[in-house]
């Protein structure tokens, strides 16, 4: 058919045609989808492949944390926060414990401390590992999800030695720590930590040697600095867009000033300096844990204080971790009294004085806040999380607008939230 | 000789009709067999991570775990392609109506297991915002327990799982 | 938490502030909530110009019943300051700071969802983290903790004891 025999097209259709390209489409990612790292849902507004708008719609895993910590005593407090953002846990009883003892007037041991800085950067390897693994996988580097598990599971193991679980340990406490570190421990993270640090050089060459993991990295979701100011984001987000902002370095705790660690920074604010900031970020954690195992002295893991530290003492038994023996023989058969402080401080626990305290810590993804109130009873007034991942996740709509419809996997597997956190 | 009653499979035959059949089937017998054996060996879950069991689901989809022993490794994204829903985690209010969606496009038969105590009852999070129990939103068949399950209680659950599948299945 | 001269800095304007366990809170009236908040940040010797949370806490028969607390630190100086407004029970509205600080939008309709409290002039105040159809405000004081016998749209769940299925 030639140019002249062919169909004409007349002005009517060209303006119809027009206006249909102008028509953008909603696409709803989540909440159930591979890889919106849990229970995320972006409404997408898309002119063909471009992102046109975003809204992140979070709220699918709200569990009420907050409320139940209400109705629950100060020690039993540490439990429910450790299942907010399932990822850091220690960090999240970290926030509160210290919260709680500023509110009490008291400081954990110094052996406690250590072993608080040791398991809080333990755990942020762990975290790092698994924002690794699923990033990876959901740009398609399937053997990187294999990795980073496989890494994860040997500290796991020793999250499980040191505390009897895996996850949400519930091992720091009001005080101090619930129990000492096994014997064995510290060899095993010892041993541990060169082969972490072998095996985290391997990835991080791999992935940046490989092409398609730089391509689509490298110039993919900016974030200004002033912009992830502006939206309250925390962590390496705001990091590797050049503000050298971390809670351990400017508001020291757990005598955080006297370790030596980089605040690492990038310049890009990119996905792929993200990447750097966060690889960067596990060095430097294993770096204090070296630290910490250097200064480990034996001494007391939790106060002295009777009104503070929980009664019962823990070993590991023939069944697993529980009281020990000897302890409930005490209070069984020996001392009426320790019976009597027992039963008390078990049901009804520490009374903490009437006040408010906001305390950050730096967490994987950023600023971990506990904003705690008391009334001075028995029970929290109020405990607010503030999560990192919550701000962080504001901040998309502006990374991805503009960008293609598959670059938004990777935005939000570099901003890495884990909806536990954010919904609460 | 007599025969013995399949139970359940009637194939929209009156019960003599079905009878007569059986003397005739004995291959039919074996064929149910055969299915849920197959339906047994090369089960393909949902991905339906939810909260902290998600991540040792994960685990045990991963290397040191490793599902794909008994054909599982295939963590389907599409609700269509898969016959079994881990549900990993707490649900909360918002989220049961997606659950029960993501179920209901699950072709028959399917299955679910309801992992971690979360999900089964709650769990510790009595509250407002958590569903008690996902068995009120979909039927479960295995419940296991743990806050969060460790992989191999997971593995046992859907080991447990396939024992269900392979003697109380029906070919339908 | 600021020290020495920026407290008596900050003193000068809003004399209602308290330093308690290293930390200073200043208390404002809530007309005055905008003012304050954009003066903080813009003073180049406090420079508190980065949000880190915004929630409430609920004293059910006391005056003001709600109490907002914003916290405020300093990326510059590296220190803090909260901002609190108390808001009455019968009139439980604050103005939004989202045009100062971005990141309060969906701190501001989380304290909505949670608390009730509506903030004038935000671009969006709907509910953040429960089902847009939820009644109540479940982290008032005065609300149930709920898990059984919760009702949400017509599904009922009993106690655990009297499930049947």
């Amino acid at each position: 058919m030639s140019a002249e025999t062919g169909p004409r097209v007349d002005q009517a259709d060209l303006a119809a045609a027009g206006e249909v390209r102008q028509e953008t489409m909603i696409i709803n990612m989540g909440p159930q989808h591979p890889s919106t790292h849990g229970v995320l849902r972006l409404l997408l507004e898309l002119d063909g492949e471009e992102v046109v708008s975003c809204q992140p719609i979070v709220g699918y895993l709200h569990t009420g944390i907050e409320k139940n910590c209400e109705y629950r005593t100060w020690q039993q407090g540490v439990t429910y926060v450790t299942r907010a953002d399932y990822l850091s846990p220690f960090f999240n009883e970290l926030a509160y414990c210290l919260a709680a003892e500023r509110l009490l007037g008291i400081e954990a041991p110094l052996r406690a401390r250590v072993i608080r800085v040791l398991v809080s950067e333990l755990n942020r390897v762990a975290s790092h590992l698994v924002w690794l693994a699923t990033g990876g996988m959901e740009l398609g580097a399937i053997s990187m999800m294999l990795y980073g598990f496989r890494e994860r599971e040997m500290l796991l193991d020793v999250f499980e030695a040191i505390t009897g679980l895996r996850m949400n340990h519930a091992y720091i406490r009001i005080g101090g720590v619930v129990m000492d570190l096994p014997p064995g421990a510290e060899q095993r993270i010892r041993d541990l930590v060169p082969m972490l640090r072998g095996r985290i050089k391997e990835y991080e060459d791999i992935l940046a040697q490989n092409p398609i993991w730089v391509d689509r990295n490298r110039g993919i979701g900016y974030l200004e600095a002033d912009e992830a100011l502006a939206f309250g984001v925390t962590g390496p987000m705001l990091r590797a867009a050049g503000v050298a902002r971390d809670v351990r370095r400017d508001e020291p705790y757990c005598d955080y000033e006297t370790y030596e660690f980089d605040v690492v920074t990038g310049r890009e604010g990119d996905c792929y300096a993200r990447f750097e900031v966060r690889v960067e970020e596990m060095k430097q954690s294993l770096r204090i844990v070296e630290q910490c195992l250097d200064r480990l002295e034996p001494g007391p893991v939790m106060v002295e204080d009777p009104k503070v530290r929980w009664p019962g003492q823990l070993e590991v038994g023939p069944d697993g971790i529980g009281n020990s023996n000897r302890y409930i023989a005490h209070i069984m058969e020996g001392s009426m009294e320790a019976l009597i402080h027992h039963f008390k401080m078990v049901t009804e626990g520490v009374s903490v004085p009437a006040g408010e305290v906001y305390q950050p810590v730096e967490g994987p993804r950023g600023e971990l806040g506990m904003y705690v109130v008391s009334d001075g009873g028995h029970k929290p007034y109020r405990v607010k999380i503030r999560d990192p991942s919550f701000a962080n996740l504001q901040a998309v709509p502006s990374m991805v607008a503009g960008g293609l419809v598959a670059d938004v996997i990777a935005v939000v597997a570099s901003v890495d939230p884990v909806m536990g956190g954010v919904d609460r | 000789m007599p025969v013995e009653r399949l139970s359940g499979f009637q194939g929209g035959k009156t019960d003599t009709e079905a009878e007569e059949e059986l003397k005739r089937g004995i291959l039919l017998a074996s064929l149910d067999k055969a299915v849920r054996w197959a339906r047994k060996q090369s089960m393909w879950p949902v991905t339906f991570g939810l909260a902290c069991c998600a991540i040792e689901m994960m685990a045990a989809g991963a290397g040191d775990y490793d599902l794909s022993r008994w054909g599982m490794e295939l963590f389907r994204a599409s609700p269509r392609q898969a016959d079994l829903m881990i549900v990993a985690g707490r649900v909360a209010q918002k989220m049961a109506p997606v659950l029960r969606t993501v179920y209901d496009q699950m072709p028959e038969p399917k299955w679910v297991i309801s992992m971690g105590v979360c999900a089964s009852a709650g769990g510790m999070f009595t509250n407002y915002a958590i569903v008690q129990g996902v068995d009120t939103i979909v039927p479960v068949d295995i419940y296991v327990p743990g806050c969060p399950p460790k992989p191999e209680m997971l593995m046992y659950g859907i080991l447990r799982l396939h024992e269900k599948v392979r003697t109380e299945g029906r070919f339908k | 938490m600021i020290t020495g001269e920026l407290v008596d800095r900050v003193r000068t304007r809003h004399p209602d502030l308290v330093v308690a366990r290293d930390e200073a809170t200043v208390v404002v009236d809530r007309s005055e909530l905008l003012d304050a908040l954009r003066e903080l940040r813009d003073d180049p010797e406090l420079a508190l110009d980065f949000l880190s949370s915004i929630t409430a806490t609920d004293w059910p028969g006391r005056d003001p019943r709600f109490w907002v607390s914003y916290e405020l630190s300093s990326i510059e100086h590296r220190h803090r300051l909260r901002v609190k407004v108390g808001l009455s029970e019968e009139d439980p509205h604050a103005p939004t700071v989202t045009g100062l600080f971005p990141t309060a939008d969906w701190y501001e309709r989380e304290t909505y969802d949670f608390y009730g409290i509506v903030f004038d002039g935000h671009p969006d105040l709907r509910r953040i983290l429960l089902p847009d159809g939820w009644e109540g405000y479940p982290l008032r004081k005065t609300e149930e903790l709920g898990g059984v016998d919760t009702r949400f749209k017509g599904a009922f769940m009993p106690p655990v004891d009297r499930r049947t299925t």
